[in-house]
């Protein structure tokens, strides 16, 4: 899947990939997408529930061997 | 959404538990209060702040409690200390942040620290001990009135 940006947390353990989703996330504009690198399994459950609360739609996530990658885009 | 935590304990373990919660709900957008109560007000404790205690209780209390955020006991698994300290390697090994590093997240994500001034009162501790991250002190209807209007309400 094709993103703006891209947020780099591999290794971080939760709470912190959504604390800097959350961040990252004032840098883009709406419509723009946000590509979340993670290692941390609960971000599958995570960025859903992360992205209904903040109210910005959650794409999908791709896995690619050890390492998620959550898009969400910006409302 | 309002979130409200009591934080009574001061381990160190707890208070992770506690500010985990509360930094994530403060990252979805939630009005978060933790309310720091007897054992968890030495976590919001300045390091190295003097004592101001008066009396022998007080002051008895006041050496052998946490001196802050810095060196706080785990609950399970102290072992005189070296308990916190092959949990903090551990932590360091994942990035993961430190009690401190965790109070200052906390107020990065808006959340708000409120110390209990019956505990402050009964264990001889004055505002000036505590981290100036601490919001302002409090009692327990001001705790009451935030937890009657929030959806999730825990003590850790």
């Amino acid at each position: 899947m094709k993103a703006d940006f891209t947020l780099d947390a591999y290794g971080l353990l939760c709470p912190m990939p959504i604390v800097r989703t959350a961040e990252k996330m004032k840098e883009l504009q709406p419509g723009q997408v946000l590509e979340v690198i993670s290692t941390d399994e609960g971000i599958k459950e995570d960025m859903p529930a992360w992205s209904k609360a903040t109210k910005n739609e959650f794409l999908g996530i791709e896995e690619d061997g050890e390492v998620y990658k959550a898009y969400v885009r910006k409302k | 959404m309002k979130v409200t935590l009591v934080v009574f304990s001061g381990d160190m373990d707890k208070a992770m538990a506690a500010f985990n919660i509360a930094i994530g709900a403060g990252s979805m957008g939630m009005d978060v209060s933790m309310f720091f109560t007897f054992w968890g007000i030495h976590i919001l404790k300045r390091p190295n702040a003097p004592s101001t205690a008066k009396g022998l209780i007080r002051k008895m209390l006041s050496i052998m409690s946490p001196p802050g955020a810095h060196k706080l006991p785990l609950s399970k698994l102290n072992m005189l200390g070296m308990g916190p300290f092959m949990m903090k390697k551990l932590m360091k090994q994942y990035k993961m942040p430190d009690v401190q590093e965790m109070i200052s997240l906390a107020k990065q994500g808006g959340v708000k620290l409120i110390a209990c001034t019956t505990t402050m009162e009964l264990m001889g501790i004055s505002r000036n001990q505590l981290v100036e991250q601490v919001d302002r002190v409090a009692g327990v209807a001001t705790y009451l009135s935030e937890a009657s209007e929030a959806s999730v309400n825990l003590f850790v």
